[in-house]
């Protein structure tokens, strides 16, 4: 509240869902691992690996528990090139998003490569995560950098 | 199985921005039209079922005052779906089927030009592992478009003249909002707005309505003289994430177009609700659609993509075809979700 020479009353409005997400028992512990600086997917009965985990297998609908380390590098199998971020994006300027296989991983999953310029990307190329200085257990603790 | 027609249909003009009307504003009319048309009146209907997103109006139940254009005498038995208009077809022809009604009013409506429509799209994105990255619209469409185009499945020609085909169609459609004489070559030429997508790749932003009225054998010779009898209609559903689908062709179309019957005749005319041109290409391919079939002749989603609206449209103009005599057999698509994940597929016949 503000009392200056307009004497009526203002408080803010944040127009917003406010509730709090329990994230369970499978995506908690991914999530926990991002904290940790470690990428996990879920095994299914195939063997294969799902990422990102599912507490439920799509194609089976099998109940999913173990986990496994993938990545940090992995191979970009398909990617958009944003040459005019958005400002609620994770970057503010140029970059890709991209459906990136990590190794180790079955599937791809949507995530962003930082590239500089889009003569950077290219199918099939190499990627490898980056870390942000704090991570939170949030799946912006990652973005992706073509890899040395 | 019950006999139910497509007995009417009405729509607005799809505008990039609705200035001066609230959606209700916009439904009033278009509802008007369809009692004009049809000669229904409130007293008919036994079930009124919408289509329409919360997440466009920014606010919780924005489905509520879309009733004001319905009139509040007497009371219905009504119904909503947070999706396009044609799902709420879809359980107003359930209805029907399960003997509740023999008259219902299906509308879908939506305004998505009061928000960045490309950005409040990243909202139904799963909301853990990809929504806070706010991939938009257009990305995620261009990640599907890459896929097809690296894997050979299909060229940034083919989708060019998707495109104009589509809009040279459109010059006949009065409620279209993207409309004319474009030229491949011209277009390829054109900078990318998310590489691989050029702008003329993406369906415009619009906002509008549209209505249908459904009636049962018993009751549809009271409002059409030629109904468009729903054959088939099917819905089906892909996993959430896009890792998991092969995102170069739609087999939730495939399935849907075998289960609504789309092949067992001659489809004249094929309504498509794709947003982006090679999802029209995977549509028309997953229906098993061949050269003796009119695709598009309203122009499309390519043309005017009121969302909420748009597939509720494609039914309804898949219906007026056959109502007027041009078409015997027609399929009309709709689609929900990122990359075509949940087709929406209606065989009509005369």
């Amino acid at each position: 509240m503000s009392q200056g020479t307009d004497a009526s009353l203002t408080a803010p409005h944040t127009l917003s869902y406010t509730y709090k997400r329990s994230l369970g028992p499978l995506l908690g512990r991914f999530f926990t691992g991002l904290r940790d600086r470690q990428i996990l997917g879920a095994k299914r009965a195939d063997g294969s690996v799902l990422m990102p985990p599912k507490e439920y297998d799509p194609d089976t609908s099998a109940a999913l528990d173990e986990l496994v380390p993938v990545g940090p590098g992995g191979v970009v199998k398909s990617w958009a090139w944003v040459s005019a971020p958005r400002k609620q994006q994770p970057l503010d300027r140029a970059f890709a998003y991209a459906l990136v296989q990590l190794d180790g991983a079955d599937t791809a999953f949507l995530h962003v490569v930082d590239a500089g310029e889009e003569s950077a990307m290219q199918t099939g190329m190499r990627v490898t995560a980056r870390w942000s200085d704090e991570a939170t257990g949030q799946i912006t603790d990652l973005t992706f950098i073509p890899e040395a | 199985m019950r006999d139910v027609a497509v007995v009417g249909f009405s729509q607005s003009v799809s505008l990039r921005r609705e200035r001066n009307r609230n959606e209700v504003e916009i439904l009033i009319p278009v509802l008007q039209e369809l009692r004009e048309a049809t000669g229904y009146t409130n007293e008919d209907l036994e079930f009124v079922c919408s289509g329409s997103s919360d997440y466009l109006a920014g606010q919780a139940f924005a489905f509520v005052a879309g009733l004001d254009a319905v009139g509040a005498w007497p009371p219905v038995c009504e119904s909503h779906v947070e999706m396009d208009g044609a799902w709420a077809l879809y359980e107003a022809w359930v209805k029907i089927q399960m003997g509740y009604a023999d008259v219902a009013l299906v509308y879908g409506f939506g305004k998505p030009s009061m928000g960045d429509l490309p950005i409040t799209m990243a909202l139904q994105l799963d909301p853990y592992t990809v929504m806070p990255l706010w991939p938009d619209a257009i990305s995620v469409a261009a990640l599907q478009a890459r896929l097809c185009l690296d894997g050979g499945v299909m060229t940034d020609r083919q989708m060019a003249e998707a495109a104009v085909r589509d809009r040279a169609h459109a010059k006949s459609n009065p409620h279209a909002q993207v409309a004319g004489d474009f030229d491949v070559e011209g277009i390829l030429s054109e900078p990318y707005l998310v590489s691989p997508l050029r702008k003329h790749d993406c369906s415009p932003i619009s906002d509008g309505a549209s209505a249908v009225l459904l009636a049962s054998s018993n009751r549809a010779g009271d409002f059409s003289k030629r109904p468009a009898w729903i054959r088939g209609i099917e819905h089906i559903c892909e996993p959430q994430d896009l890792g998991v689908r092969d995102l170069t062709r739609s087999r939730s179309t495939e399935i849907a177009a075998e289960k609504a019957g789309v092949g067992a005749g001659r489809i004249d005319v094929a309504e498509l609700s794709a947003p982006f041109s090679h999802q029209e290409i995977l549509v028309e391919r997953g229906l098993g659609l061949g050269a003796d079939t009119t695709v598009n002749p309203s122009g499309g989603a390519l043309a005017g993509n009121p969302l909420m609206a748009v597939g509720l449209a494609r039914i309804g103009e898949a219906a007026a075809r056959i109502t007027n005599g041009e078409a015997e057999r027609a399929v009309a698509h709709a689609t929900s979700g990122p990359c075509l994940q949940q087709n929406l597929v209606c065989v009509l016949e005369g």
